[in-house]
């Protein structure tokens, strides 16, 4: 017995150790009872909650908020008999209602969530059922793991599947990710190694393989398993295999898998985390001011305790009638009373906590998030995406922003790579009919209104001799004219169309190819055909062209682009060249394309092609590239366009037959997982080099003259960003070799290169050609532009077969295998051979320099945190304003730790040297000179926007990788952080992730400032999680930047709004409430404090309990939630046109600690208010205890709906509103409430109450007489201050009420205000240590008429701060962004001078350009190593982007 | 035909209802609606509170709260009222005896006279007060002890009163009613009013002693248990049997020989349960209606007031007045409310002159907006 039975539990024992690592899956068609029954089916759930647990698991989790237990307390503490204050049910009714609410809202999230998980479960896909023996349909959720699942095309894959079977004839299976990453292009997918030689269709029923494979896990990159056969052989599996759950089949009709996870161990479900918790810093704030209320709480229940022992002691042993003894009849010392009393009235004062408060600030939010998610600013038409708020809790946080951490690429720009230049065997070609099409983009839009003959003029500014000009001409019209004549919904196609294809709008696509490189491909080419006609060996060609035709066929193939058609966007190419694919419809394409067709048709075909399809300019460039009839062509088109150019109609011709031939056909579409990728394909293909197809196994590639050639690829050592390289291992088909191509970034390929020799003429060519290309590609790198080297290497069979054995072996691994594979690809790329280099450039996005500006006008420091090299982040920084060529640039390079001390010891001695001697110098300057005033002349303009020179301290500091990782360290870090916050903007190059998440986390934890991290790749998701706010842009690098991020947003320039207007919102909305409900509470708290003198501290209560319990809950709730969610103080307008009212939320100004008191206070006055005119209109007279309640209850809530009153800012029909219905609602809910029953509510018994004081005429007076005298002094306080020291804030609420047409006017002539120049902080380098120090005066008399006397002259900000005058003084202070500087204006007060007051307003507004130019520092220890150093000597007359010439490149041999 | 003329219709009219129609090709798109909420454009007023707006509210404020604080303070001191204290603190006063010797165990009453002169005559109607000071009505336990439902006339919470009367609920194994601290320390002097005519006589003056309760409490709140007949019966029945309040001389169906104001609707003992809101406060105990038009409710003239001393006060250091008073229709004699008006009224007036110089001085603002460019 003990035999038979004993191999199951061990069976199962085995499979239980197996566990811990592995998985194991059997196809469930082998037995009838399930063999995977311990793993998850597919059925997702992902409530939280069922019916039943929905209560207790609610509660539980309720109760991790503190002040739920807190309340709690407080209400069980009433169901004590000594120390009860209320009726315990009623005192319940509180924390009831707020649990309540909140369980509702997670009830609804919940069902919500159930909902969506039906609708997931009941999806339908086909299963195979071993009973019917064949597939069936089946519900998700009836999926099990080692299920047979059918797929067919633009299916969603219910599970993760390892692809056994496809009907690709290349057993491939194409894949859409885009809901797991967001990426859009296609991935292949292949079928197990095993199944691919199965002819016939897979059959589930002869599977009898084994899978074992890792447990679930959330790496979506990653799957490692094997799979055994019933021979007994294993097969590796690898995520090439596996098909993710959620994904879409694309390209592929059907395709068989075996479910591998299921349901929740899915890797989509696996990474599917919620939203993240954060905590504001408002909020932070406000639970050190909800700490201070629990310290008045006791403070005052203590004092009331103190009092009552005191008032029982005073009656010693006669006990007065009014003085009840406790129930038990026993008579309660003074002190023990004290004691039960305390508790009671921390009972009856708990309102002081505000229970609502926390409720209300979630209701607030949850309104602000959707009001901002409305914004139709926000809205992306070209993607038709929104902005998305990720997390719900911190939108006051927007509006509090101190620093910004960007990423670049993606980010300021477009992420949209464009060919630029390339330099080929140290040839440069410079690609300049290229770089004019790219300009004409830029002009596109600017132009579109103008007039049509003025588009011709334009390309022929610069004449350029090259024969390409023409063709510029032409196309430009071309494309203008689509532009002009194509309506809103033809380019609203086109950006569908796009879509679908990642990285491929026409900017990208169309390139001109550089004439003298497309004669040598040419050339070259048709030598190689030549030779391979007469088989000659290819060795005779030159080492010049052979590089050539290397460097394309280099760009060509060394890449993962995946090839499809676009009109049917989701289908590849298939093409199988020698092997498969019987129809060519590509080489019909080119058939027709022969240089002999070309130019009988090709003036019609370009022409209207041009215009109807501006893909079909490719076939056009193409045709004309031809170097035989490219003389006679451009012949031909310089006399066209100039015949067309005055006649040109801006309605397109007709389409003729070739047009439509051309949308028939279309052209080959490339998906590339990033755009680099996919520019350097197109290019590829502007020189006639074109990828057509691509295959696991081949990559074929179309070249001039020689046609289709096929490359067998042997391997792809994919991209990865520790080497930044990738490569492709292929089988030459012309000369047989075995040859690596490489494309990496320069500074790893130029490392690898092979050592030379320099002692024969190759060994000199290939060192002249490393010289030169180094040479260029700090040319490009200067421009901006993105650099890739391309290398090659030449294989012998010997040598890749050693390798080969290796790679193999790394490849077939299990554990371990990533570390190998990356041990194999360093061993291969290795003595490479250069061929030449590409700059790409990444354009920036719209409107990116001016939101810049914006937000540095905000008062925001903004740090680039980029992986690219210096220069290119350099000239980026400087295109997007980020830099200024007017401002000192300090660069950081250093190659040890002590370089880099010493760097940062002699920067931080600079710039405080500098600092010192100038401000000196220009203070003696400034008070000799005579600055311009500021006149208004009749028509109200200002004659002169410039004021007096002044001078501000304008630095970049520009730092890279290695030296950020000195600069980073422990010891360093605090210096480094003294000198980057003494510059306006700082730059960290050459940066990995981690070090961009240190330097937000250091920023964040050692200045104490707001950081907001911005990026959209995989790159900055560390660094979007250790910011306060992490924004991701949806952009084209996939969603993990989004996922990460609090807040997604389509494009950069959207921050604009975002921060300054939204954040500022919905701060300032939040900040008001939250000292408004501090307010509330305390006024009506202070009410019953005061009554307790009158009461023996007794700790009885003249407001009716309900009334106490309710009204925070319900009486005065709504008109503060109004306010807290549509309250403008400034409009949108007006907050973006004036950033500087940015600084409000930055310094905390609507909430500052000291508000906190100042409105405790003026709750502790208005109570006193609301209690004493009552107390003394009624003193001696035979009112009774809730008679005389009544009124004070309604006069607190008249007086607290007032106060909010004072502080709204904007009425709009909701304000109106909400308060009328409070009002409403607290005399209906009185009168229902005192009519309804004679006997009930004990103690208070109000049967009527409230009925007689309506019909009491002192009723009315109280009402009339005790709210005005309450906020007697908060109204007065508030119009003075407006008067006499207005805020920023309230000069901008104030700008709002000039009417529209009046305010252009005041703002066209504020040049500034719309420009770009920034003004540094003046607490540059202070001695105050945190920014808030230098904040400390906010209200400040701006506008005063005294200053614009013009008597005093500019003044400098300096350390201290110190101006010749209070007032200079105070408003360095308080516009840190602006630089001392006085408007002075012709003032009188009888003046006919219209808006004088708002010209003085502007006054701060305004800045004026820089007069002084300072000279740029470099401060880079010349190292002694290899790594170069450019130094860039600034002229200060220069354009911002051609600010950097290389004016000195120093050469290092390597 | 209908269907398809209706179409076009609908066509020209809503065209994003076309869109809609146009099925499902059509995705709809993200974009946000273009509607003045959500846009967050809802028309608005925006005041700005600067001197120059706000001065007009403090001079209207200002403007109208001086005359109602003249008339109030009129109309208060219209009011006549006289107030006597009769607690006997002093060795000379009437009742010092009695207050000296007073306690609640005292079986006897103990009765004191005073003597007062009205200088002015009373002409309309004299409200005639009780006034108890330092008595802390409004204690928290105080004012919780009662069981409206036993004032309420309902049997069971008559023979079973709430807790909340504890210690007052039972006495002798009986329960109380009424029950609780509030009717325990009943209010239980009788005071009686004489006019000393100029030959010495003395004229009672008749004192109404029904209609001081509100008439809800009357005839909503307290109820008799079994309706007003035969309270005894009620009260010392042998399943409803109860038990004075402790510090009562009489049981509660023998406050008054009127049934329509015996036992819980007695409306001394009703006006006595509404507790007072302040330690000092009054209480109506009786209504000197006037009589004719010609005379004086109370003319000027020497008066008597006959106390029976029943209540102690000084244990606890409080005082006993009786006061007499007429009311206008704000109520009785306080002259606060006046001076309040008519200080607010000034000071906002005050303030508005200076806002008028703040903005004649600083705020150029509106005066320039003013101007059309």
């Amino acid at each position: 017995w003990a035999t038979v039975y004993s191999p199951i539990p061990r069976g199962r024992k085995k499979r239980k150790n197996k566990e811990n690592k592995t998985r194991t899956v059997r196809a469930n068609t082998l037995l009838n009872d399930h063999p995977n029954p311990h793993y998850a089916n597919n059925k997702i759930k992902t409530t939280k909650y069922t019916l039943l647990s929905f209560l207790p698991k609610n509660l539980f989790e309720q109760f991790h908020r503190f002040a739920n237990v807190y309340f709690v307390f407080i209400a069980l503490l009433n169901f004590v008999p000594v120390v009860n204050a209320f009726q315990p049910e009623l005192a319940l009714a509180p924390v009831v209602f707020i649990l309540s609410v909140t369980a509702i809202k997670d009830l609804w999230e919940d069902y919500r969530r159930h909902r969506s998980d039906t609708e997931i479960n009941h999806m339908d896909c086909l299963v195979y059922s071993s009973m019917e023996r064949r597939y069936v349909e089946k519900y998700w959720k009836e999926v099990q793991v080692g299920d047979f699942i059918r797929l067919r095309c633009n299916e969603i894959l219910p599970a993760d599947v390892l692809l056994l079977s496809s009907s690709d004839p290349d057993r491939l299976c194409h894949i859409e990710t885009a809901t797991l990453d967001g990426e859009t292009n296609l991935k292949q997918r292949q079928v197990v190694r095993s199944f691919l030689d199965l002819d016939c269709e897979f059959d589930p029923f002869k599977y009898h393989s084994v899978i074992e494979c890792e447990k679930p896990n959330n790496d979506l990159n990653r799957f490692r398993g094997y799979i055994v056969h019933r021979s007994g052989r294993r097969d590796v599996l690898c995520k090439e295999n596996l098909l993710l759950r959620g994904c879409t089949i694309r390209n592929t009709e059907e395709a068989v898998g075996i479910v591998i996870y299921a349901g929740h161990e899915t890797k989509a479900m696996l990474n599917n985390n919620g939203p993240r918790y954060k905590r504001s810093k408002l909020e932070r704030q406000m639970n050190v001011d909800v700490f201070w209320c629990v310290i008045i709480l006791l403070v005052i229940c203590s004092f009331a305790a103190v009092g009552h022992g005191l008032w029982m002691f005073q009656y010693g042993d006669k006990r007065p009638v009014f003085d009840v003894l406790s129930p038990q009849g026993t008579n309660l010392s003074p002190i023990m009373s004290a004691i039960y009393l305390f508790l009671t009235l921390i009972i009856v004062f708990q309102v002081l906590i505000p229970i609502s408060l926390f409720v209300s600030i979630e209701i607030v939010k949850i309104c602000q998030v959707y009001l901002i998610h409305q914004d139709m600013d926000l809205y992306d038409e070209e993607t038709d995406s929104h902005l998305q708020c990720r997390a719900l809790n911190i939108t006051e946080d927007l509006g509090q922003m101190q620093y910004i951490f960007s990423d670049k690429t993606g980010t300021l720009t477009e992420n949209k790579m464009v060919f630029r230049r390339c330099t080929v065997a140290g040839v440069e070609y410079s690609h300049d009919a290229n770089a004019r099409r790219l300009a004409m983009y830029q002009e596109m839009d600017s132009e579109e209104e103008e007039c049509m003959s003025h588009g011709g003029t334009l390309p022929r500014r610069e004449s350029v001799t090259s024969h390409q000009s023409a063709r510029v001409v032409l196309r430009s019209q071309s494309t203008k004219s689509h532009r002009r004549t194509g309506s809103r919904a033809e380019a609203k196609r086109a950006s569908i169309l796009s879509k679908h294809t990642a990285f491929s709008s026409p900017m990208e696509k169309d390139i001109t190819p550089d004439p003298q490189l497309l004669y040598k491909v040419n050339e070259c080419s048709s030598q190689m055909d030549f030779m391979r006609f007469h088989s000659q060996p290819m060795s005779q060609l030159s080492s010049d062209l052979s590089d050539i035709i290397d460097f394309f066929i280099a760009l060509t193939i060394c890449n993962t682009v995946v090839v499809s058609s676009p009109n049917q966007p989701r289908h590849k190419v298939r093409m199988r060249f020698e092997l498969k694919s019987p129809v060519k419809t590509i080489e019909d394409f080119i058939k027709r394309f022969t240089p002999s067709r070309l130019t009988s048709g090709s003036n019609s075909s370009s022409s209207s092609s041009l215009i109807t399809n501006r893909s079909s300019n490719k076939g056009c460039s193409s045709l004309l590239s031809s170097p035989s009839a490219e003389s006679t062509l451009t012949k031909l088109h310089e006399e066209q366009s100039s015949h067309l150019e005055p006649t040109f109609s801006p309605v397109p011709p007709c389409y003729d037959g070739k047009a439509s031939w051309n949308l028939e056909e279309g052209e080959l579409r490339y998906e590339a997982e990033s755009p680099d990728e996919a520019a350097l394909v197109y290019a590829a293909r502007a020189y006639k080099c074109s990828l057509v197809g691509r295959l696991p196994d081949q990559v074929t590639v179309e070249l001039p003259h020689l046609g289709k050639l096929s490359f067998e690829l042997l391997h792809t050592l994919g991209f990865d960003s520790t080497r930044k390289r990738m490569s492709v291992v292929v089988k030459h088909p012309l000369t047989d070799q075995i040859t690596v191509y490489t494309k990496g970034a320069d500074s790893v390929i130029m490392d690898l290169l092979k050592p030379l020799d320099t002692g024969n003429s190759k060994g000199k060519r290939q060192k002249k050609i490393i010289c030169r290309t180094q040479n260029y590609l700090n040319l490009y790198a200067a421009d901006g532009l993105r650099t890739l080297c391309i290398a090659k290497k030449i294989l012998s069979k010997e040598e890749y077969a050693c390798w080969l054995q290796c790679h193999l072996e790394a490849e077939t691994a299990i554990q371990g295998r990533e570390e190998l594979l990356f041990q194999s690809a360093l061993r291969l790329e290795t003595n490479l051979q250069l061929l030449g280099a590409t700059g790409v450039e990444d354009r920036l996005q719209d409107g990116v320099p001016e939101t810049v500006a914006a937000l540095r006008r905000a008062g925001l420091q903004i740090w680039v945190l980029t992986g690219d090299k210096q220069e290119t982040a350099v000239n980026i920084a400087y295109a997007c304003k980020l830099l200024d060529p007017e401002e000192e640039m300090l660069t950081l390079n250093a190659d040890s730790q002590e370089a880099c001390a010493l760097l940062l010891e002699e920067s931080l001695h600079y710039i405080q040297a500098k600092f010192l001697c100038s401000s000196a110098d220009q203070a003696a300057k400034a008070f000799h000179t005579n600055f311009v005033p500021c006149e208004i002349n009749s028509s109200s303009s200002l004659s002169s926007h410039n004021t007096s020179p002044f001078l501000v301290h304008r630095l970049g500091l520009v730092i890279d990788g290695r030296t950020l990782a000195y600069a980073l360290d422990k010891t360093l870090e605090d210096k480094f952080l003294e000198v980057a916050r003494s510059c306006r903007s700082v730059l960290c190059c050459r940066s990995t992730p981690l070090q961009k998440s240190m330097v937000v986390k250091l920023v964040r934890n050692k200045l104490k400032v707001m950081t907001l991290a911005i990026g959209d790749g995989a790159n900055d998701v560390s660094m979007i999680q250790v910011a306060d706010v992490g924004v991701g842009i949806s952009g084209q690098e996939g969603m993990q930047a989004v996922m990460a991020s609090d807040f997604a947003l389509p494009r950069f320039r959207y921050l604009q709004k975002l921060l300054l207007v939204h954040g500022h919102w919905c701060y300032s909305r939040l900040a008001n409430m939250i000292l408004y409900f501090f307010y509330k509470n305390a006024m009506f708290v202070a009410l019953l404090f005061w009554y307790q003198f009158y009461c023996g501290f007794s700790g009885s209560a003249m407001i009716d309990q309900w009334y106490l319990i309710f009204f925070n809950l319900m009486f005065s709730a709504f008109p503060q939630l109004v306010t807290g969610t549509l309250d403008k103080d400034v409009s949108a307008e007006t907050l973006q046109r004036l950033p500087q009212l940015y600084v409000n939320g930055q310094n905390s100004e609507e909430y500052k600690p000291y508000m906190f008191w100042m409105n405790m206070i003026d709750a502790f006055y208005q109570s006193l208010v609301c209690f004493f005119i009552p107390y003394f209109a009624y003193a001696d007279s035979d009112v009774d205890l809730f008679t005389w309640g009544t009124p004070i209850t309604t006069l607190a809530l008249f007086t607290i709906l007032l106060h909010l009153g004072i502080e709204t800012k904007t009425w709009t029909w909701m304000n109106w509103l909400s308060i009328i219905f409070s009002i409403t609602l607290f005399f209906t809910v009185a009168l229902c409430y005192n009519a309804s029953c004679p006997t009930c509510f004990s103690p208070s018994n109000p049967y009527w109450t409230m009925q007689r004081q309506l019909q009491e005429p002192l009723f009315y007076l109280l009402c009339l007489i005790t709210p005005v005298t309450a906020l007697l002094p908060r109204y007065f306080y508030r119009a003075c201050q407006v008067t006499l020291l207005p805020t920023p804030i309230q000069v901008g609420r104030q700008l709002d009420k000039i009417p529209a047409d009046t305010l252009k006017n005041i703002l066209s002539l504020n040049r500034v205000t719309t420009g770009s120049q920034v003004l540094p902080k003046p607490e540059f380098l202070s001695s105050q240590p945190s920014p808030k120090g230098s904040n400390k005066k906010n209200r400040i008399n701006v506008v005063d008429a005294e200053i614009s006397e013009g008597q005093q002259g500019p003044v400098l900000p300096n350390e201290e701060g110190i101006g010749p005058t209070e007032t200079e003084k105070s408003l360095s202070h308080l516009y840190p962004e602006l630089p001392s500087e006085t408007i002075s204006l012709p003032y009188t007060k009888d003046t006919t001078l219209p808006l004088l007051s708002d010209v003085i307003l502007s006054g701060w507004i305004t800045s004026t350009p820089l007069l002084i130019n300072t000279d740029r520092v470099q401060l880079s220890l010349l190292p002694d190593g290899p790594p170069q150093c450019v130094r860039y000597i600034k002229n200060s007359e220069e354009l911002p982007s051609e600010a950097l010439q290389p004016v000195n490149l120093e050469q290092t041999p390597p | 035909m209908m269907a398809s003329s209706y179409n076009a219709k609908e066509e020209d009219g809503h065209h994003s209802g076309s869109a809609s129609h146009g099925g499902a090709a059509v995705v709809k798109s993200k974009k946000p609606d273009n509607t003045a909420f959500k846009q967050q454009r809802l028309p608005a007023w925006q005041p700005i509170l600067t001197a120059g707006t706000v001065l007009p509210a403090f001079f209207v404020i200002g403007l109208i709260f001086i005359p109602i604080g003249i008339g109030l303070y009129v109309t208060s001191n219209n009011i006549k009222e006289f107030e006597i204290d009769y607690t006997g603190v002093d060795m000379n006063s009437a009742c010092y005896s009695c207050a000296k010797n007073f306690s609640w165990n005292s079986t006897t009453s103990c009765l004191c006279t005073v003597d007062f002169t009205l200088e002015q005559p009373f002409e309309s109607n004299v409200f005639m007060y009780y006034g108890l000071s330092n008595f802390y009505q409004n204690h928290r336990r105080y004012v919780k002890s009662r069981d409206d439902s036993q004032l309420n006339g309902d049997m069971s919470a008559l023979t079973n009163p709430s807790k909340e009367c504890e210690p007052y609920r039972m006495s002798e194994g009986l329960p109380i009613a009424p029950c609780g601290a509030i009717a325990n320390s009943l209010f239980n002097d009788t005071l009686k009013l004489y006019y000393l005519e100029a030959n010495g006589t003395r004229n009672e003056i008749p004192l109404v002693k029904k209609g001081i309760a509100w008439w809800t409490d009357k005839h909503v709140k307290f109820r008799n248990p079994g309706g007003n007949a035969n309270l005894t019966a009620v009260f010392q029945g042998n399943l409803t049997a109860t038990s004075k309040p402790v510090n009562w001389r009489n049981p509660v169906y023998e406050l008054d020989q009127d049934p329509e104001n015996n036992g819980f609707i007695n409306e001394d003992f009703i006006v006595w349960m509404r507790t007072a809101a302040l330690p000092t406060f009054r209480k109506l105990y009786r209504i000197i209606q006037k009589k004719s038009s010609t005379m004086p409710t109370l003319p000027s003239g020497k008066y008597v007031l006959d106390i029976t001393y029943n209540y102690p006060v000084l244990s606890f250091d409080g005082r006993k007045r009786m006061i007499l008073s007429t009311i206008s229709w704000m109520g009785g004699k306080n002259p606060f409310l006046g001076i309040a008006y008519i200080t607010v009224g000034s000071i906002c007036f005050f303030l508005g002159v200076v806002l008028l110089i703040i903005h004649h001085k600083y705020d150029t603002r509106s005066t320039g907006a003013d101007i059309p460019n």
